[in-house]
């Protein structure tokens, strides 16, 4: 499943520039607590946070993930847009929780 | 050991943790070294980062390589680590309240560092400093 059809289905609002169309997603991984997703996220995942701060990309980076969501309405924080579209990792916004995000995305990945 | 890069870090400065892992990245990808093998470097590295960040009053993070491997040095100037095998221990934490809400302090910093790289060393002096030196060996992706 490429990034952009996770994004569609997901309804998913982008908030960065990407190539979203190439990119594909080889899994999902939610979470909060940043050395628990650098220790188990997969590379190419999707993954679900209400971290807004941009040490996320750092997070992101280091683990070759395919794409941030911030969940739960959780606006992230202008240094976070800014640093994603920098480093261009793709980052996207929804007023869906982790849970429900996770649901929706795992027939297609898992 | 060939220097690549090594980068300055302030403690308490949350915010600009990490820039150095893009720009390590890049170079260890022009290098043409396998992504597993990144990965490692750099999760070790930014966890190296954050622990200086969180605990000390500043720091310095080294990189170096040579043909069979990288070496990755995270030295601080700060309170010291009173007992190392509690520090290892995964999920023991003595990061503030603060640090934690923002998604770091999980107390898995150190045992981040140990299962990333293929060799850890850590000298710590209490009201001086800590200083870890971790290897990684290309061979072994």
């Amino acid at each position: 499943m490429t990034l952009k059809e996770a994004a569609d289905k997901l309804g998913l609002k982008p908030l960065t520039q990407c190539e979203w169309e190439k990119t594909e997603i080889q899994g999902g991984y939610a979470g909060d607590l940043l050395s628990d997703v650098l220790a188990h996220a997969c590379s190419g995942c999707l993954w679900f946070t209400i971290q807004r701060h941009k040490n996320v990309i750092a997070v992101a980076t280091a683990k070759d993930i395919a794409g941030i969501v911030v969940v739960n309405g959780v606006e992230p924080e202008a240094g976070l847009v800014e640093a994603a579209e920098k480093v261009g990792v793709p980052l996207f916004a929804t007023e869906k929780d982790a849970f429900t995000c996770a649901g929706l995305l795992y027939p297609s990945v898992k | 050991m060939e220097l690549l890069m090594d980068f300055k870090i302030k403690g308490g400065d949350f915010l600009n943790a990490g820039e150095s892992s893009g720009m390590i990245k890049e170079y260890l990808k022009k290098l043409g070294l396998p992504p597993t093998f990144i990965r490692r470097v750099l999760v070790a590295a930014y966890e190296g980062e954050l622990n200086v960040v969180a605990h000390a009053y500043s720091g310095t993070i080294a990189f170096y390589m040579d043909e069979s491997k990288v070496k990755v040095v995270v030295t601080d100037r700060g309170p010291g680590i009173p007992d190392i095998d509690k520090a290892m221990e995964e999920g023991y934490s003595t990061a503030s309240p603060e640090v934690r809400e923002m998604g770091f302090g999980a107390g898995m910093g150190l045992p981040n560092m140990k299962r990333n790289s293929d060799e850890m060393e850590i000298a710590s002096e209490i009201d001086n400093g800590t200083e870890v030196t971790m290897t990684f060996y290309i061979e072994k992706g």
